[in-house]
């Protein structure tokens, strides 16, 4: 038996009820990737990785996903600002608005851009015709997807992160004579900092795993709309099993490469 | 010169009272918790507008709701030294110091020169790269002060600036302040619950209770005729002057000397006493009170369960007992009594 120190023994045991149902998720959330490594063709891993394919996916998934979550940052946080802080007729209905496209299906979200921006599209059509451009089938129309879908995660958890702030340093900085733009610049933005961190990479996530939104709204074309998802997808579909694991794998990688450094200080909201 | 008028309703306090302070004159807003003291503040800085009133300074209206003029916090001449300080976290002492001056659209260097001479000048040169969090509270206090001054405000405001310091740093840190507000010109209002800091800081004192004023005065005037028995519980203490006599000793003008756990921090001194300190015997104690003296009962006054016993003698003392007491010693104006003070009981403050 190992010694433990007297500091852990202190800590109050955890209820026993709870050990084995943690575990049980453990197993269910660790077991399918293990299952997929299990499949890996480890020896032309290489080789697969390597097929234009792969890279236009990944190169594809990084730019859109990226390209998302500066869009997202650029348009959600003041929002979120507005939600938190400025009482205004309708404020609940445009957040449940807002919030929608987290829990609708995003083949919904994405059939609801094709009517709003495709060819015979609300905001589409006129645009079209000014100006010949359309953004189904481009990658704009994939970043236009993510950031529909991904946006909403940046703006809740900055909204939360704004009400759970200690307004009292924004009260101090207007004494000292900052307006209200530097007081939201270098008083309240670095204070939330860790709130919008979070918020940023859980939309990234969000966008980098887009699926539905995309496929319906963007399509499914190698190099300019098709992403990860789409490819692995598209490989399984076609029985192209090794290409579509070896982009999972890859999509695994990524994700927890910039999950693994935010660990809890981030995450924990 | 600032003079106010805040007429204002927050929940189901109502506040309406006037305030008024000179040019280097400090005045307390003293009262106990929920009084309305901080939201006097807040509507004094802008934070809070009024219903009723006026609130000028140097003859310039902050807020006068009946002509219409409300100027925002921002423009307000005012510093304020925030109850548990607000230094921005994520700012050097420096930054803190030199933001209202950045704010204020001052260049960073210029600022940041300026910001410098105020840790300089306060004793604190050396944190002036440290995080807030590094700062230990006496030193936070000092840092709040400098960033109250830098924009040199014609008003300076604090909110119960001393509440967030353990005792001991508390006794040194408001030797500390009386000594700096000194020097600032303009006038000060200070909002405390502690009859202590408004005794040392302020000139003179304004009791408000449930959004009211109840008494207005000098700090002596106040504390040796208070008005009301809330009055006297929360500033009733005596307050004895004397003069360095030993690093631990202190003697008055009677000539009787206090032995005081504190050290002695200067020439000219005073030494405040609460009235619940001072115990009363019939027979002179034995053991561990060292300051110990004879004296006769002038005056008792029974105010529900408290009793305040005026006592004459080399140290003339307010001592307050229970019913139970007064009838034990059979207490009378005439009675000869000892009175008896821990030397831990004993604030000693320079004068």
């Amino acid at each position: 038996m190992i010694r433990t120190r007297r500091a852990d023994r202190a800590r109050a045991r955890p209820p026993w009820p709870l050990l084995p149902l943690a575990a049980v998720t453990v197993v269910f959330l660790v077991v399918p990737f293990l299952a997929l490594l299990q499949r890996t063709p480890w020896t032309g891993l290489g080789e697969l990785l390597g097929r234009p394919l792969v890279v236009d996916a990944l190169r594809l998934s990084l730019l859109t996903s990226l390209a998302a979550t500066t869009i997202a940052l650029v348009f959600g946080i003041p929002l979120a600002w507005l939600l938190a802080r400025q009482p205004f007729p309708g404020r609940s209905v445009i957040r449940a608005l807002v919030l929608l496209p987290m829990v609708l299906p995003p083949v919904v979200g994405g059939a609801a851009l094709l009517f709003a921006f495709g060819r015979r599209g609300l905001l589409g059509e006129p645009v079209y015709d000014q100006t010949g451009f359309l953004l189904p089938y481009s990658t704009w129309g994939v970043i236009v997807a993510n950031t529909f879908v991904a946006m909403p995660f940046l703006i809740i958890t900055v909204e939360a992160g704004l009400r759970s702030m200690d307004r009292r340093y924004e009260d101090a900085a207007a004494t000292l004579g900052a307006s209200s733009w530097v007081v939201f610049r270098r008083i309240t933005v670095p204070m939330v900092a860790p709130s919008i961190v979070a918020g940023a990479v859980l939309c990234w996530a969000r966008a980098l795993g887009e699926f539905g939104a995309t496929v319906t709204f963007a399509g499914n074309l190698q190099g300019r709309t098709q992403t990860m998802p789409l490819a692995v997808f598209l490989a399984l579909e076609s029985g192209d099993r090794q290409a579509a694991i070896a982009l999972s794998l890859l999509l695994i990688v990524v994700s927890l490469a910039v999950m693994l450094p935010m660990r809890d200080r981030w995450l924990a909201v | 010169m600032f003079t106010a008028r805040i007429g204002l309703r927050i929940g189901s306090l109502d506040i309406d009272v006037a305030v008024d302070a000179a040019d280097g004159e400090t005045v307390a807003l003293l009262g106990p918790n929920g009084a309305g003291k901080t939201t006097i503040l807040r509507a004094i800085a802008g934070l809070l507008a009024i219903e009723r009133g006026r609130i000028e300074v140097d003859g310039l209206a902050l807020d006068d709701p009946a002509a219409d003029v409300f100027m925002p916090t921002a423009d307000r001449p005012i510093g304020v030294v925030f109850q548990d300080y607000l230094l921005f976290p994520r700012m050097s002492a420096l930054d803190n110091v030199a933001f209202g001056l950045r704010a204020r659209g001052m260049a960073k260097p210029a600022a940041r020169a300026a910001a410098a001479g105020w840790l300089e000048k306060f004793g604190i040169a050396e944190h002036t790269a440290s995080r807030p969090r590094a700062l230990s509270g006496g030193q936070s206090q000092r840092v709040a002060l400098a960033r109250a001054l830098a924009t040199s405000p014609r008003l300076l405001l604090m909110d119960e600036p001393l509440a967030a310091l353990d005792a001991r740093t508390r006794v040194q840190v408001r030797t500390w302040l009386r000594r700096h507000l000194a020097t600032f010109g303009g006038a000060r209002i200070l909002v405390t619950h502690d009859p202590v800091d408004a005794m040392v800081l302020a000139d003179r004192v304004i009791v408000v209770e449930d959004g009211r004023i109840v008494q207005t005065g000098t700090v002596t005037e106040v504390a040796r005729h208070p008005r009301s028995r809330y009055v006297a519980e929360l500033v009733g203490v005596n307050l004895l002057r004397g003069s360095a006599a030993g690093p631990h000793l202190v003697r008055l003008q009677s000539g009787s000397e206090l032995v005081v756990a504190d050290p002695v921090p200067g020439d000219e001194v005073v030494v405040a006493v609460r009235p619940q300190a001072v115990a009363v015997y019939r027979e002179k104690p034995s053991g561990s009170p060292r300051n110990v003296w004879p004296a006769t009962v002038s005056d008792v006054e029974i105010d529900r369960d408290r009793v305040r016993v005026q006592l004459d003698g080399p140290v003339p003392l307010v001592a307050e007992v229970t019913p139970g007491a007064l009838a034990e010693l059979e207490l009378a104006p005439g009675t000869p009594v000892w009175a008896a003070v821990k030397a831990v009981e004993l604030s000693v403050y320079t004068q």
